[in-house]
């Protein structure tokens, strides 16, 4: 039905080949071109777990609890995403900002968990040698010698779960520009400042809160030379990026998560 | 935008009015029903290729889920399903053909 009924549109053009508008592709190819650079990370680390006889398994039931309420988070937020869309099509613009905060929100609850998660793990010794020393820790029993005998298994973590928090920062601050637009730099440079000032300096967040900073920078910069009021095209777009990175966890939470969990009995 | 991009557009908008709100939600609940099921059985003493495998299982439908309900592909036109869907699928079994032979490779000759 919708082959059809997108080819009657008159125009000069020649019809789409994909009965879409060019942005939504554009997204999609670049979802596409994504798809393949966590498929790279997902295969790295199941790589890994296969080739490695002491894989370790370190997620107590608190750190199942833990990405179990950020799955739910997520999810949710792909939920509210559809109904900003929903929103948007029907042109109801105050609905449309609702929900799309509240998908933000949601957001913004998956990174806070996924970042204490990630603080309780470099607490226990489980780190990278380019994160900063955590001055005064005892490394936990099955840390020890992780760091010597299983490198991959942080390397791999840090990497795959940091890529996929990088996504939904990004993410969060995407919403944020279509829901607010010029409103949401000065919110934006606060978080960063929070973020900055409120995390300690040996804190791998301490220094990832620029991304924040920059991401100010970049915005703005993009709001002052094209200003807009964003459509329902928009939304639908960056609905397709949000549900993306719901996606992936959707892979990452069971592969990395569940079958690394310590059972005990 | 020119006009034939925003008359696209206004008809894609057109097509989403025509998909009730339930839905969303029953896909939601879908969705965290097997989240519930995955977490569950992790805790079930299982083979971890068992395991494995019906974890991969529930996480491919998903992921179908989402892209068909919330990424509105289901009611996309058939060559960009078709395309999509073919490429990505295509990539993602060259990388498993290459990486997991050798990852077990590894494990059965020892690393030299």
């Amino acid at each position: 039905m919708a082959d059809s009924a997108l080819q009657n549109i008159p125009s000069v053009y020649e019809p789409s080949l994909f009965g879409t508008y060019s942005k939504k592709i554009g997204m999609w190819l670049f979802l596409l071109s994504d798809t393949l650079t966590f498929g790279a990370l997902l295969y790295a680390y199941s790589y890994g777990r296969i080739s490695t006889p002491d894989w370790p398994t370190p997620f107590h039931s608190e750190s199942i609890i833990n990405a179990t309420i950020m799955t739910a988070f997520l999810l949710t937020s792909s939920l509210t995403m559809v109904l900003a869309v929903r929103a948007s099509v029907h042109r109801d613009a105050k609905m449309q900002t609702i929900w799309l905060l509240a998908t933000m929100l949601c957001g913004t609850g998956f990174i806070v968990l996924h970042g204490r998660e990630w603080s309780n793990l470099i607490a226990e010794g489980l780190s990278l040698p380019m994160f900063p020393k955590v001055p005064h820790h005892q490394v936990a029993a099955e840390f020890a010698n992780v760091s010597k005998t299983v490198p991959q298994f942080a390397a791999t973590f840090f990497g795959l779960t940091g890529m996929h928090m990088l996504h939904v920062t990004l993410g969060v601050i995407y919403l944020g520009v279509v829901a607010l637009r010029r409103k949401f730099i000065p919110i934006l440079l606060v978080l960063w400042l929070a973020a900055w000032l409120g995390t300690p300096a040996y804190s791998p967040f301490h220094y990832g809160a620029h991304i924040l900073l920059i991401a100010a920078i970049v915005c703005g910069i993009i709001l002052w030379l094209k200003p807009k009021v964003y459509d329902s095209s928009d939304v639908e777009v960056a609905g397709l990026y949000w549900h993306f990175v719901d996606l992936v966890w959707m892979f990452i939470f069971p592969l990395v998560y569940l079958m690394s969990a310590k059972i005990l009995h | 935008m020119d006009t034939f991009q925003q008359a696209l557009a206004e008809q894609v908008a057109e097509q989403h009015r025509h998909h009730g709100k339930a839905l969303f939600f029953y896909v939601w609940g879908a969705l965290l029903a097997m989240t519930a099921i995955e977490v569950y059985l992790t805790y079930q003493s299982m083979q971890p290729v068992k395991m494995l495998a019906i974890l991969l299982g529930l996480s491919f439908i998903k992921a179908a889920l989402i892209i068909g309900y919330f990424m509105h592909l289901k009611y996309e036109v058939s060559r960009m399903k078709w395309l999509t869907m073919c490429s990505v699928v295509a990539c993602l079994i060259l990388m498993t053909i290459f990486f997991f032979p050798d990852a077990k490779r590894i494990i059965d000759l020892g690393v030299k």
